[in-house]
């Protein structure tokens, strides 16, 4: 046996989004010996693809916002599932977490008078986003990363984790790891680990997320110990483009829709006057003549069945695609060329025009577009210490989309950012006050290294086999039909059924070429994670047999006062990404009167 | 609809050679998509970096028919008929296929030094958009480094790789040296060790940033400006002795700790 390359940290953070990098400040701050992993290069993690802002009350806008209300709307939005307390440190810490970017050279937009200007978002009482243009995430990450440089943490650049390692007494005490440039095996000895790895869409056909949003964080912690909670909880926009190619998983905004925009099957009828609920009948416009003089005057008519909630919309698009009257890629059409002049279009969805116009030379004011629902984010995740972002797994925190908590069973638009420099900032002083209370030996078994390894060399060895890009295919398209935006107990015991086979097919993988940066090797790397998490998020749609937030059942879809007081959640019961996982309902804690009665004003 | 002929460039630092793939064409199809079609299928070990596949973090920057694009972004029915040749960038050293070693970069951005703003107020900071908007304007870099890759300075002279920073970094001091908070002067450090006088603002970098920041108008000129005011200006120079200043120098800048 050779001896492999190893380096040594107080705190080893896997990934370098904002949660990652922010813990990395905190941790290196006090003065630890910090190491960052990254599967790209710095500066690349999908946070930049944050548009809207990180929501604070800091009051710049309307000196009425406060924490209380912010924590309001979040409960609100995650309809009650969230952890509280995290819900709390949130609201009351943002401020803070969003002033102290402008020491390190971010330049928000600005008020007349000067402070940080903030804007209106979805579910938010007050405008309270704190934004740069549409580009706040990528001034989030460029601002970390610039002071993480400064600070000289050690950046370890195109560098995928396989597995957390752990000491004897089964605290976790660094990773085995490759190299991605030369696919050379590491090991990286730490007393604490910090996963930031950030989402797991990339198991949808339609997703938001880049190649990266594997669900690696989420399933190295369920395989070493750690409870995962909340995985059926999933953000799907209604209307992500599906077709061509160069603008999949591009989101189009409820505006168009709200300019006239209708939804059209294969047939070109506009099917959405078949799928009005009972309940939104009163306020729902009957015939299109109706529905159509809406728009220039509002009590000319009722709504048009197109501005029905997104669930709503949802269900119909999914319906119709599941009785074959699809578009030919597997959406629906949204048209608003046919209803709208191009002045008007251009005139009102200017960005839209040009974003369609420049990635796929598809003009919108003269042609539908393709979409359907697509996967954006995760509320589910490592379940975690409010105050230490600390797993059940000793020495393993977790920050970022990869922790759950916070956003309950539905995240409002601008509480992501600000997620993730609160609770990377904790997660760093968690790992800190961990390791300073004595905590982490960073001593592992040789014997666990050689086998993370035998693992990832196995598709090298056999003589023949698949292609990964085929199961990755199959998988997308199975979770899409089966485990997507709207539910049913059937399909989903069909999902955990063919989730089995898939696991076989992971088995007899062949991969071509070497190992130096071999796309197919990475993402033989990444299918174990992909389909653990997936697995997850089956069984506990499965499990939740009502409709919450990101979660919604056909067959279940009312909200059941009962279930609001489970979180499920999932465990692992050998740590083998193809063992089993066992999925049960926990009590969410009780929430202090204090908090309970912030709620309450709210009603 | 009729195939398409992509010719990409394979190998390593010891060598390579284009390879022709001939695949279906799809409509609105960005070349980026092309690849990723040939990776699902006849070559599963083809290297390329991306990630958003959307314009906004720069991974995938390589040369189309000899000119640094980003793949997400270069639609194939913008490109002229006849084969599509796919080359790495060719300022950087080969890993593989056409993924580049970009370290220079990186190790450029480990010699800035930070932005040294006075103690932040209890409320935060003030100031003011129309003061903002300059920083702003080179913060929209999404760090593609295709600026870095057209620039003949470094792409033509391995050697200057050496004392010369590139139009990504000089946007960079630009924004610290515009920066409203800032109190650090890095024209010294711009002007002796980064090289700024290499640039003789041909504009390349600016025809090929794909954020459209007027990189050579707004950020290279007017920091050489500034530079020459520090050097070679009498008045300021005289004024500055004279004065109380307000900005420490570069030297002294580099070893006083950021906030």
């Amino acid at each position: 046996m050779t001896t492999i390359e190893n380096h040594d940290y107080d705190v080893l953070i896997i990934g370098a989004g904002g949660a990652g990098l922010r813990a990395a400040i905190e941790a290196k701050q006090q003065g630890l010996r910090v190491g960052i992993l990254t599967k790209s290069l710095l500066g690349k993690a999908h946070t930049v693809m944050a548009e809207g802002g990180m929501a604070a009350a800091m009051g710049n806008v309307y000196p009425e916002d406060n924490w209380q209300v912010h924590f309001r709307d979040t409960m609100r939005g995650g309809k009650y599932l969230n952890n509280f307390r995290m819900a709390e440190l949130h609201a009351k810490e943002a401020p803070e977490r969003v002033l102290e970017l402008e020491q390190w050279g971010a330049l928000f937009d600005r008020t007349k008078d000067g402070k940080i200007l903030q804007r209106d978002f979805g579910g938010h009482r007050y405008a309270r986003l704190a934004h740069v243009g549409d580009r706040t995430g990528l001034e989030l990450i460029r601002t970390l990363q610039q002071k993480v440089v400064s600070m000289g943490v050690d950046v370890f650049m195109e560098c995928k984790v396989l597995q957390l390692l752990k000491d004897s007494a089964g605290a976790v005490s660094g990773v085995a790891a490759y190299w991605r440039a030369s696919g050379e095996f590491v090991t990286f000895t730490s007393k604490a680990v910090i996963l930031a790895t950030g989402g797991a869409g990339k198991s949808w056909k339609f997703t938001s997320n880049s190649w990266e949003g594997t669900g690696d964080g989420h399933a190295m912690a369920l395989w070493a110990g750690s409870e995962l909670i909340d995985m059926e909880a999933i953000q799907f926009h209604p209307t992500g483009m599906v077709w061509p190619m160069s603008v999949r998983g591009l989101l189009v905004t409820e505006g168009v829709r709200g300019d006239g925009g209708v939804l059209r099957n294969s047939l070109g009828e506009r099917f959405m006057f078949n799928y009005v609920a009972p309940m939104f009948r009163a306020e729902t416009a009957e015939t299109e003549e109706e529905a159509d003089k809406w728009y220039d005057d509002h009590s000319a008519g009722r709504r048009p069945p197109e501005l029905l909630p997104r669930d709503e919309v949802a269900r119909a698009i999914n319906a119709e695609v599941k009785a074959g009257r699809g578009s030919p890629h597997g959406g629906v059409f949204l048209d608003i060329a046919s209803r709208r002049t191009p002045e008007f279009i251009r005139r009102r969805l200017p960005s839209m025009y040009h974003q369609f116009m420049e990635l796929a030379g598809v003009d919108i004011t003269r042609e539908p577009m393709e979409i359907g629902p697509t996967c954006h984010y995760i509320m589910g995740g490592v379940k975690v210490d409010a105050e230490t972002a600390a797993t059940k797994t000793p020495g393993l925190f977790a920050a970022g989309e990869v922790a759950a908590g916070l956003h309950g069973a539905n995240r409002l638009g601008g509480n992501s950012l600000s997620d993730l420099i609160v609770f990377g900032k904790r997660a760093g002083e968690g790992a800190v006050s961990y390791i300073k209370s004595g905590g982490g030996t960073g001593k592992f078994a040789q014997s666990d290294v050689d086998a993370a390894i035998a693992e990832a060399l196995a598709p090298f060895e056999r003589a023949e086999g698949e292609n990964p890009y085929d199961i990755q295919r199959d998988l997308q398209e199975m979770m899409q039909a089966n485990v997507g935006i709207i539910r049913t107990g059937s399909e989903l015991e069909f999902a955990i059924k063919e989730l089995e086979k898939l696991t076989e097919r992971v088995h007899n993988i062949k991969i071509k070429g070497g190992r130096a940066y071999n796309p197919g090797w990475n993402l033989a790397t990444d299918l174990p994670a992909m389909i653990t998490v997936s697995k997850c998020v089956a069984a506990g749609a499965l499990s939740r047999k009502e409709s919450r937030g990101g979660h919604t059942r056909d067959d279940f879809p009312k909200t059941d006062v009962e279930l609001g007081t489970v979180n499920f959640t999932h465990t692992s019961s050998d740590g083998k990404w193809d063992g089993k996982f066992a999925v049960a309902p926990q009590p969410i804690p009780t929430i202090t009167p204090e908090l309970k009665a912030l709620l309450e004003e709210a009603k | 609809m009729s195939d398409i002929t992509m010719r990409v460039w394979r190998g390593d630092a010891q060598g390579g050679d284009f390879e022709t793939y001939t695949i279906e064409r799809n409509e609105g199809e960005v070349v980026l998509d092309v690849i990723h079609r040939i990776q699902a299928t006849e070559a599963p070990d083809l290297a390329c970096r991306w990630n958003c596949k959307a314009g906004k973090c720069g991974s995938c920057a390589v040369e189309v028919n000899g000119k640094p694009r980003l793949m997400c972004m270069t639609r194939m029915d913008t490109l002229p008929e006849g084969p599509v040749t796919v080359t790495p960038m060719k300022t950087f050293p080969i890993i593989r296929d056409l993924v580049t070693d970009v370290s220079f970069n990186y190790a450029q951005a480990e010699k800035v030094p930070a932005l040294l703003p006075p103690p932040m107020p209890a409320d935060g900071y003030r100031m003011y958009q129309e003061d903002v908007e300059r920083g702003q304007e080179f913060r929209k870099c999404i760090e593609c480094f295709m600026c870095q890759d057209v620039c003949h300075v470094i792409r033509d002279h391995e050697d200057n790789k050496q004392h010369y920073a590139g139009p990504r970094f000089f946007i960079r001091y630009a924004e610290l040296e515009m920066h409203p908070l800032d109190t650090n002067d890095r024209r010294d450090l711009v002007r002796e060790d980064m090289g700024l006088g290499y640039c003789n603002i041909t504009k390349c970098c600016t025809e090929v940033c794909p954020e459209h920041i007027k990189i050579t108008d707004n950020a290279i000129i007017p920091l050489k400006e500034r530079v020459v005011d520090a050097h070679y200006d009498p008045v300021a120079w005289l004024g500055r002795k004279i004065r109380r200043k307000t900005k420490t120098s570069a030297s002294e800048a580099a070893v006083q700790p950021a906030p």
